[in-house]
């Protein structure tokens, strides 16, 4: 038996150490590939928590509005309007899906037409409608119908708006803004999509010859797939990770910044309009999400990548000698 | 064990590269293949290899046909050809004894159970004090021997060296001769393309001569 036969036949011991893996670690095209995930993710979640406000906070103004409907009782010569005002509040007060009903004062009239009719007003002394709010069981809402009919039966001049007209224009609002917020996040999450595909490939381009040897040493195309699967995934992890938690820090700079400024006129303003920039549990659920999704596209983008590419190899022409 | 019949093989509507070639390569046995540069050994090794598809004839390897081979059962096939490529196709992030080692890793097994095998085969080729040397540092020589021992450490039926002296000096080029002289001894058969003639003059061997895509041989 010649020397090299022993070496090739003799049994196999030895311990085990770490080996160098396959797939050498993350070098330039690796760090831009991490780069370009970071930013779309960071897109991407930006949207969706922005898509996540509008609704939630399209829900609260929804919820607010429906939450009331205030009767009105239009002064005439023949009523006596105090009289009419307990009589409403009554009917009101007794009906089922209402929690409670409230006649609004002679101070607080005037409150509220002091922007227009200035200080000092006596209310008496003009034909100015009086109120009544009534707060509604929203779990469990009156039949406004039989209402409106009870109150135009007992109490003259008395009409109910029960807000229906503007719930169903904010209903309106804040589906179309919805829809648009969903049309952008479905966009920049394509754009994301095919950004992470093309750098991907990219970055794949690079470590062809480590293919080829795989493929040439009778690696089967699933190891070699798997190799590189394990290692892009890391990758997109590591940048997918990086630009959902920069997102969520966005966020809750913008949550702080809502409440150290709660007393101010801009943060009313704000507040107004987008509640108190928090995302909730739904938005920062939707970044986890997006987090994994471009992490798997990744991993699923190389794997096809290497599929295709060893397919390239064997039907190959290399260059002649 | 390999037999071409007729085979003919052209690259898109370009010129056949090689014409008519039919030969049989017997268990164990030793041959060169040479020829002058663009003559195509390179092509005939990569059919060979069953990197590339004929455009007609056929190839009978290890007693199946190559048109009816798989995808899924080329690299079970693969694993019993060894391979030294002319630019070495070493990973020159891995260092020499995990690049000898890739062909036992790629097939799943354990470190434990590869790695005196790799190291004594590492000293056989002399290469025993520089195992843990990445391939950027090592001499034109020095890779060379890493590419033959990587494509001997799973023990191939055949190995295929293209130009394996190319890059050295004569004394390390008799060695390395010595080296596939011995392994064909072992019972491996072995095709070496080459155009070195002084290295052909030391063996008493089957030349197989390609000039113009047609094959001649000298038993």
């Amino acid at each position: 038996m010649t020397s090299l036969t022993r070496i090739l036949m003799k049994p196999r011991t030895a311990k085990g150490r770490q080996l160098t893996p396959i797939v050498p670690p993350t070098n330039v095209s690796g760090h831009a590939l991490i780069a370009v995930i970071a930013i779309m993710t960071f897109l991407s979640c930006l949207t969706l928590g922005a898509v996540t406000l509008v609704r939630d906070t399209a829900a609260t103004w929804q919820s607010q509005i429906a939450r009331e409907a205030t009767i009105q009782i239009r002064p005439s010569d023949q009523v006596d309007m105090d009289v009419q005002l307990i009589e409403a509040q009554r009917i009101a007060a007794g009906f089922p899906g209402v929690r409670s009903a409230r006649v609004v004062d002679r101070e607080a009239t005037a409150r509220l037409l002091e922007p227009w009719l200035g200080t000092g007003l006596d209310i008496d002394e003009l034909p100015v409608p009086r109120l009544v709010i009534v707060t509604i069981n929203e779990a469990d809402p009156p039949d406004y119908q039989a209402l409106r009919q009870a109150l135009q039966d007992k109490v003259k001049n008395a009409s109910l708006d029960d807000h229906r007209n503007w719930v169903d224009r904010l209903v309106a609002m804040s589906r179309t803004t919805v829809t648009i917020g969903l049309a952008a996040l479905i966009l920049i999450l394509s754009a994301t999509v095919l950004t992470v595909v093309f750098a991907t490939r990219g970055a794949m381009a690079g470590n062809g010859h480590i293919i080829e040897v795989l493929h040439f040493v009778g690696a089967e195309a699933r190891f070699i797939a798997a190799q590189f699967r394990q290692h892009f995934l890391l990758v997109g992890l590591k940048g997918a990770a990086a630009g959902g938690f920069t997102a969520i820090l966005v966020f809750i700079g913008f949550s702080w910044w809502s409440a150290r400024n709660l007393a101010t006129p801009e943060a009313d303003q704000a507040a107004a309009l987008f509640g108190d920039f928090s995302i909730g549990i739904d938005g920062y659920s939707g970044v986890a999400a997006i987090v994994v999704l471009i992490a798997g596209l990744t991993a699923i983008t190389t794997h096809l990548t290497v599929i295709a590419y060893l397919g390239d190899v064997d039907s190959h022409h290399p260059d002649q000698n | 064990m390999i037999r071409f019949e007729n085979v003919g093989l052209r690259y898109g509507m370009g010129p056949e590269i090689l014409r008519d070639v039919s030969f049989h390569i017997p268990a164990r046995s030793f041959q060169f293949l040479t020829g002058p540069s663009g003559a195509g050994k390179t092509s005939l090794l990569r059919l060979l290899f069953l990197s590339l598809k004929p455009t007609r004839g056929l190839i009978t390897v290890f007693g199946k046909d190559r048109t009816r081979v798989s995808r899924r059962e080329l690299p079970m096939i693969r694993r019993r050809i060894g391979v030294v490529f002319q630019d070495f196709r070493l990973l020159d992030h891995l260092t020499t004894y995990e690049n000898v080692a890739l062909p036992l890793r790629v097939r799943g097994r354990e470190e434990s159970s590869y790695r005196n095998d790799v190291i004594e085969l590492l000293k056989w080729v002399g290469l025993g004090e520089r195992m843990h040397v990445l391939p950027p540092v090592l001499s034109g020589g020095e890779k060379q021997r890493t590419a033959i021992a990587r494509a001997l450490i799973e023990q191939p039926e055949i190995l295929l060296a293209d130009e394996p002296t190319g890059n050295v000096d004569p004394p390390l080029a008799r060695r390395l001769l010595r080296l596939f002289i011995e392994l064909n001894r072992s019972g491996t058969a072995v095709v070496i393309a080459t155009h070195d003639l002084g290295l052909m003059d030391q063996v008493d061997a089957r030349r197989m001569i390609l000039s113009e895509g047609k094959l001649d041989i000298y038993d």
